[in-house]
């Protein structure tokens, strides 16, 4: 069944479903990282909560003259515009006040949320027009979604998308540093200004499939998740829609598999299996990499330690430093340096004499910059700048008579 | 009659001065909230010299500079860039702002953050090719640091991310070099490097502007020096402007009259 649903067997609204979500997940997880890069990612939140009262009063005023209240142009046309006045109020809270910009998104936040909640109500009590399924845009629902839906939201997230490879750049240097931006003339407000307009875009078009509650986990999670695997942002860029699309391809997929599954929550929850899985298995930030690297560190410290001691004569007291001499073969089990012990110890020393070298050295710098007391210097240095440094220190010489 | 002669004779020096001026600043006034910052300050930085910008903690030094810049708001204040508005010449300024004003655990490797300085050149969409890599690394092994281009920018060290940071203004190409701190918190080994690559741009006839802290160093990196506590204090080269008595006032109670002493005459 999953596997019929993944690969688009089940049906055109599952299809339709699958290949909206795909889409827009691409589209919101590329959107959200220059937003997580900017280091704003919470504003989306109050953004994506702001746009229920203009839902609400679009429904009610297509209703009044007499349209189709659920016409989704129309709502999501309504939900922009009072996002777009709640990222305003934000915006001005935080210039013209001394309120920060996390207590700004909590007041707009709230505000506008439980505004658009009491106009939901109310649209309930009256019951104009076939209200049926505008709570749909809380959390999302794909059961009636569109041939129409799914052309809005393609053309909405290639939009967004074209937005970004012509601005990619600007929003990179002011997501980094910003004054330097400035200086060099760019309009930085204007910058930031189209940064949230384009996740407003995505928001807006997101509301149909996931809903707006859940609408930021798409913008941010996905970055997150890439950020994990690489260390340049034009390829956490990639990687995040790409995650993004995955995950919302999936998501969807799973939720059609089953009667009655949710498929905003279901996407949200398949986005996260990929987070927690980088979490853990990254390569360089991952949780199970660090762990890994700091035994593998201990384990060495305690080793040059080891040598370090052998070599100078000194007692070794702890009992992981023996352990480890002895496992490599280097002592015997009465603690004794064997002969292969005592030259690893003196080579030991002297890489010890050699780095303090290297370090004292302007023209050795990169290698200096990867001293940590452990490293063997002939993984650093070449055979030809090691003989240099040696000579420099002065080998041991034969006395002649 | 004379002295009214006189009079425009000066005020005619004057424009001709902030005409060659690199940088000139008139009446510049900064303020956070209602305490100002920076009060009604002019310079005129002289072409092809190093000028310091000296003063106490708080002093407004950085402050004044961002405003010029205009990436602080000023309250009020004319800014001329040889000549001309700031922004028809901003393809001429190369700023280096202060280090701790980034995230240096952001996902970006130093080479990355060099080609930033050829943002111009690239524009909106166009290709990094491999000329514009070697003019980067160019830039980089100019400020001793071409071995780490391909490390990331979290990995280097103080000294290290100062000199990524002139590597990129360097990549510019610009005609005035505006530097926030640069010597704050580094190592001696990036002091001599950045310094000998400032003078080397004051001999390729490029105007200098250092925000410095150091006073034991001026007589010995700078030409002129500007001090300033919120208002200006003195200005001009070293041996006019960097005196006991300039110092005195610059920095009040704040240094021993010994230290003041022995800087002014070093």
């Amino acid at each position: 069944m999953l596997l019929d649903a993944l690969l688009l067997q089940l049906g055109y609204n599952a299809t339709l479903v699958a290949i909206g979500a795909a889409l827009l997940g691409t589209a919101a997880g590329i959107t959200g990282t220059f937003l997580f890069l900017r280091k704003r990612a919470l504003v989306s939140d109050a953004v994506s909560h702001a746009t229920l009262p203009g839902v609400c009063i679009a429904f009610l005023l297509m209703a009044a003259f007499g349209a189709d209240g659920r016409n989704l142009a129309g709502l999501l046309l309504g939900s922009a515009v009072s996002a777009g006045i709640g990222l305003w109020c934000m915006n001005w809270l935080t210039r013209n006040t001394r309120l920060a910009e996390d207590a700004a998104i909590g007041a707009v936040l709230s505000v506008f949320f439980g505004f658009g909640i009491v106009l939901l109500t109310v649209i309930q009590i009256l019951g104009v027009g076939r209200q049926a399924g505008l709570e749909g845009f809380l959390l999302g629902s794909t059961a009636g979604m569109l041939y129409s839906d799914a052309l809005v939201i393609a053309g909405g997230g290639a939009l967004s998308l074209l937005m970004i490879l012509l601005t990619r750049r600007p929003m990179t240097l002011v997501a980094f540093d910003p004054e330097y931006a400035a200086a060099r003339g760019l309009p930085v407000e204007r910058i930031d200004m189209l940064m949230m307009g384009l996740v407003m875009a995505v928001t807006v078009v997101g509301l149909k499939i996931v809903g707006l509650i859940l609408i930021v986990a798409l913008l941010i999670i996905p970055a997150v998740t890439a950020r994990f695997w690489t260390e340049r942002s034009d390829h956490v860029v990639l990687l995040a829609g790409l995650f993004g699309g995955l995950a919302s391809y999936v998501g969807a997929a799973l939720s059609a598999s089953a009667p009655n599954l949710p498929t905003g929550p279901i996407i949200v929850l398949v986005s996260f299996g990929f987070f927690a899985l980088s979490l853990f298995l990254a390569p360089n930030r991952g949780v199970l990499a660090a762990v890994m690297r700091h035994m593998r560190f201990q384990r060495r410290v305690h080793l040059r330690q080891g040598l370090l001691a052998l070599a100078q004569g000194q007692a070794i007291y702890e009992s992981l430093t023996l352990r480890l001499l002895r496992r490599a073969g280097l002592v015997r089990a009465d603690g004794v340096a064997t002969e292969r012990g005592k030259a690893r110890a003196s080579k030991a020393l002297r890489d010890e004499r050699r780095w303090e070298i290297v370090r004292g050295d302007m023209a050795h710098e990169a290698a200096a910059a990867l001293y940590d007391g452990l490293r063997d210097i002939e993984t650093v240095l070449t055979q030809d700048q090691i003989v240099e440094i040696d000579r420099r220190i002065g080998g041991p010489r034969e006395v002649l008579s | 009659m004379t002295v009214e002669l006189a009079n425009t004779c000066e005020t005619q020096d004057q424009d001709a001065l902030i005409a060659q001026s690199p940088l000139s600043i008139r009446g510049l006034t900064v303020s956070y909230g209602e305490k100002p910052a920076v009060f009604s300050v002019d310079m005129t930085v002289k072409p092809g010299q190093m000028t310091a910008i000296i003063g106490p903690n708080g002093a407004g030094k950085s402050t004044m500079l961002k405003a010029a810049l205009g990436i602080v708001p000023p309250v009020s204040g004319r800014v001329q860039v040889f000549g001309r508005a700031l922004d028809e010449q901003r393809a001429r300024i190369a700023y280096v702002p202060q280090r701790a004003s980034v995230d240096w655990d952001f996902p970006t490797r130093v080479i990355d953050v060099v080609l930033m300085g050829l943002y111009r050149e690239l524009g909106l969409l166009g290709r990094i090719k491999a000329s514009h890599r070697a003019k980067a690394m160019d830039c980089l092994d100019r400020v001793g640091m071409g071995d780490f281009a391909e490390r990331q920018i979290g990995q280097l060290s103080g000294g290290q991310q100062q000199r990524v940071f002139l590597a990129r203004a360097l990549a510019q190409g610009a005609d005035l070099y505006l530097l926030d701190e640069p010597f704050a918190g580094v190592d001696a080994a990036t002091e001599k490097a950045i310094i000998s690559v400032l003078k080397s741009l004051r001999e390729a006839g490029k105007t200098v502007v250092v925000v410095h802290h150091d006073l034991a160093t001026v007589t010995e990196y700078f030409d002129n020096v500007f001090l300033i506590n919120t208002r200006r204090v003195a200005e001009g080269t070293v041996a006019e402007a960097f005196t006991e008595a300039t110092l005195q006032v610059a920095y009040g109670g704040r240094l021993a009259t010994t230290q003041v002493d022995q800087l002014a005459r070093a």
